[in-house]
């Protein structure tokens, strides 16, 4: 397992290749990607990721060792950027290998539904208009309630 | 004395990413209550606690959790990752 909290942007073909590469015994690769959208009718000018050093890693550590005990997942990797991003830039990348897909899919599912809320990072957007914390969403928290 | 935190509008609110406090506050809940009659920054910041989530010790956790031997408490809004 590998978690990562930066700054700067990631490679996701290197990711992706250095991630399955090693992984033999293991039939499936799911990888998704997040991605900072644009704003209809508000251009975004760029968004800003804050999070909680320490307690970040942790969360997403525990988050990630969750998703390999329950799937019985080979691997699994989080990568997860802070500080300004803008519109079309890669906010976080997470991968899951199992030996069949079904796993695969249900374990990146997961872990994206726990990082959406459970992960102690905070979006504020900036736009033409101004800046504003973004704020959760019910459904977020429902999405919870499946797993 | 204790290390408290505070992220996003949380932090905005009460003007300071974190601070050390001196406090027998036996609960999260009796140290929100200490703060905030301390100054006006820390009433708003706390007026709505449903809008709060805290960790304690980096843990998750909600408002009735005990302080005793805990060495950092951090406050803020629901988490919007991903």
């Amino acid at each position: 397992m590998r978690v990562v909290v930066q700054e700067q942007p990631f490679e996701i073909g290197a990711e992706t290749t250095n991630f399955a590469a090693g992984h033999k015994e293991m039939g499936a690769i799911v990888t998704f990607t997040g991605i900072v959208r644009d704003l209809p009718g508000n251009p975004l000018q760029a968004m800003e990721i804050e999070h909680y050093p320490g307690m970040t890693e942790a969360a997403l550590t525990e988050i990630a060792q969750s998703a390999i005990d329950r799937w019985k997942l080979g691997d699994a990797l989080v990568i997860h950027r802070y500080g300004r991003l803008v519109p079309g830039e890669m906010i976080m990348m997470v991968a899951t290998a199992s030996k069949h897909r079904k796993d695969a899919f249900e374990a990146a599912e997961y872990l994206m539904d726990y990082l959406k809320s459970r992960a102690p990072f905070w979006k504020r957007e900036i736009t033409d208009a101004g800046e504003s914390w973004v704020s959760s969403k019910a459904e977020d928290e429902d999405a919870l309630t499946r797993w | 004395m204790m290390d408290v935190l505070y992220f996003a509008w949380v932090r905005e609110r009460i003007g300071i990413p974190r601070e050390k406090v001196e406090t027998s506050a036996a609960t999260v809940a009796a140290l929100v209550a200490e703060l905030s009659s301390r100054e006006e920054r820390y009433e708003l910041a706390f007026s709505d606690l449903s809008a709060l989530r805290v960790a304690v010790d980096q843990k998750l956790t909600d408002f009735d959790a005990p302080l005793d031997g805990v060495r950092e408490v951090a406050f803020f809004p629901p988490m919007t990752g991903g």
